[in-house]
């Protein structure tokens, strides 16, 4: 996948005005609660897992900017029907291209189309919108119940 | 529009291209752009002249202050005590020796609330803050409500951004023993009646704390005037190194105050069994100080005398009204806090096509990306914020070394994310 930002910069506003999976699941598994206290990020993320650790259901409910938010609407639609195991490699992998630690367009990976967040490598002031998300999954596996804060 | 930037001021005409050029940092670019700096709410860029001074001191002249009979402590005790003596001047203030220096005005506020604290708030009593304060000057006197059982009170703010003064005239009584409140909001730019608020507050007997942050750099102080107990600054908001700032405070309530941070310096004789302290400031500057950069402080408030704060002043209001013009002329700029009296600040909410656009960290990478350094949040004001209903706001804080071309790209760049929705990546 080359990076196309214009492209990109569309995907992420068209996920920022129609979030996906934009709703509580009541009686969720799995839930938790993550902020980013410096910049005012609030999303609470919904998890139902079935016995096989296989996440049948997720989805999101919160406020912040474009990059934390489309970030949230396209982790739910990706990790959907994955398992416990393989999310959190996701995550592990998300992190680090954000981090600027791995590159997506050189080293092997299975972030698929989450490879468009690459640009935020030169945006260290927002790494944490785009990574809260996955902090957030990360927190509601562990059942994390007092939330989690990217500070 | 270069007519604008040479605002006839007194006799004299503000020339910003000149000034412009005693600023070193205004001259680079960033990606590939010319720096447009817009955050001088947040902190102010140094001329070369104080860094020069600072550079100078460190190599030729730095020594420790108030103790050593050599030639180095000496000298540099006197230009430390030289550069309080300006800022008492700078201030308005009757004597040096009411200015308190510490790292800023966080600092300054804490140790007013602890030491005034300790000594005059008990149980029951009131602390009057506003809706419009920096967490700076709003924590602080929540934790000491919270320790002497005292309760604080909050004078509302209007939809422009002005603070109720019937509101307030209802929150003083006999139990009200301070009222601390801002000169400018960092938040909205709102200028602050802070000479009828303390007029108001001393005739129940309650004292006054200015948090001076923002008016510091921006008009012609003096404290005696304003009548205040307690007025604080920042050094780094005014042309100054980080780690410097202080406050003045009244003589005889010094006096009366118990040190906040002990150690050296503090004191006046020290047993194993009992320490005596020193008289006011240095009762309130125990440790080494930070010397270089009260050496730059004195450099910087030079630099701004000659300039002249009420040319500062008048000049900077020219910018304030010429980009109030231009962003109120935006569709989906929405500015928060028209008070009549306003400092060369501008907060904005953006209200694009979609709600969820425009978020002000969205907003402040799109101006990133054509050089322009502006704020994106709470400002430290989180209060604030909740009484306007947003969780954040962008915010244009202007310089005296801004000029109107520099808005105008404020203003392009703007209307140039609208159909992106600020979406940078």
């Amino acid at each position: 996948m080359s990076y196309d930002k214009e492209l990109y910069q569309q995907v992420i506003l068209d996920h920022n005005r129609k979030p996906r999976n934009f709703h509580e699941i009541e009686g969720a598994s799995h839930s938790c609660h993550g902020v980013n206290p410096l910049c005012g990020d609030d999303i609470t993320v919904y998890l139902n897992l079935d016995e096989d650790d296989v996440i049948k259901e997720v989805s999101f409910l919160g406020s912040g900017c474009a990059i934390s938010k489309a970030s949230t609407s396209l982790m739910t639609t990706f990790i959907k029907g994955k398992k416990v195991d393989s999310a959190r490699k996701i995550k592990e992998e998300f992190h680090k291209m954000i981090l600027g630690e791995m590159d997506p367009e050189k080293d092997e990976h299975s972030l698929g189309k989450l490879s468009l967040f690459m640009g935020i490598r030169d945006l260290p002031s927002r790494a944490k919108c785009a990574t809260l998300a996955w902090h957030t999954l990360v927190g509601a596996l562990d059942k994390k119940s007092e939330g989690i804060s990217t500070e | 529009m270069s007519d604008s930037n040479t605002a006839v001021t007194g006799n004299a005409v503000f020339d910003v291209e000149k000034i412009r050029k005693d600023f070193p940092i205004l001259s680079q670019t960033v990606r590939g752009k010319p720096l447009i700096y817009l955050d001088n709410g947040a902190t102010t860029h140094k001329p070369q002249r104080v860094i020069d001074r600072v550079s100078q001191f460190d190599a030729e002249e730095y020594g420790t202050v108030r103790r050593g009979a050599y030639k180095l402590c000496e000298n540099a005790t006197q230009l430390y005590e030289d550069a309080r003596k300006k800022m008492a001047d700078f201030m308005g203030a009757e004597k040096p020796g009411e200015i308190v220096f510490t790292s800023g005005t966080t600092q300054a506020i804490n140790l007013v609330a602890h030491s005034f604290g300790k000594r005059f708030i008990n149980k029951d009593d009131e602390i009057i803050i506003s809706n419009i304060e920096h967490h700076a000057n709003t924590v602080p006197w929540q934790v000491l409500c919270e320790e002497r059982g005292a309760k604080l009170k909050v004078i509302p703010v209007d939809d422009t951004g002005e603070l109720v003064m019937e509101e307030y005239e209802k929150l003083l009584s006999s139990k009200t023993r301070m009222v601390a409140v801002n000169h400018v909001s960092n938040a909205l730019g709102t200028i602050n009646p802070v000479k009828e608020i303390t007029e108001k507050a001393h005739a129940v007997g309650a004292k006054v704390l200015i948090d001076g942050a923002q008016s510091t750099p921006h008009m012609k102080l003096n404290v005696q005037e304003i009548g205040c107990d307690f007025y604080t600054f920042s050094g780094h908001k005014m042309y100054a190194p980080s780690g410097i700032g202080g406050v003045y405070g009244k003589m005889d309530l010094w006096e009366e105050m118990p040190p906040y941070v002990t150690g050296g310096d503090m004191i006046l004789q020290v047993t194993l069994e009992k320490t005596t302290y020193a008289k006011p400031p240095a009762r309130f500057e125990a440790g080494t100080p930070p010397i270089t950069q009260v050496i730059g402080l004195g450099e910087a408030i030079d630099y701004l005398n000659e300039i002249g704060m009420d040319n500062i002043a008048a000049y900077e209001n020219s910018l304030l009204e010429y980009g109030t013009a231009l962003l109120n002329d935006i569709e989906g700029v929405r500015i928060i806090g028209n008070a009549r009296e306003k400092a060369s600040l501008i907060s904005f909410h953006i209200e694009g096509e979609n709600p969820n656009d425009g978020h002000p960290h969205d907003v402040v990478s799109w101006l990133d990306q054509d050089g322009i350094a502006c704020r994106g949040g709470h400002h430290c004001a989180q209060p604030t914020m909740i009484r306007y209903g947003l969780p954040a706001t962008t915010r244009a804080s202007m310089a005296f070394y801004n000029k109107t071309e520099e808005l105008d790209a404020l203003a392009e760049s703007l209307r140039k994310g609208f159909p992106y929705g600020f979406v940078v990546l």
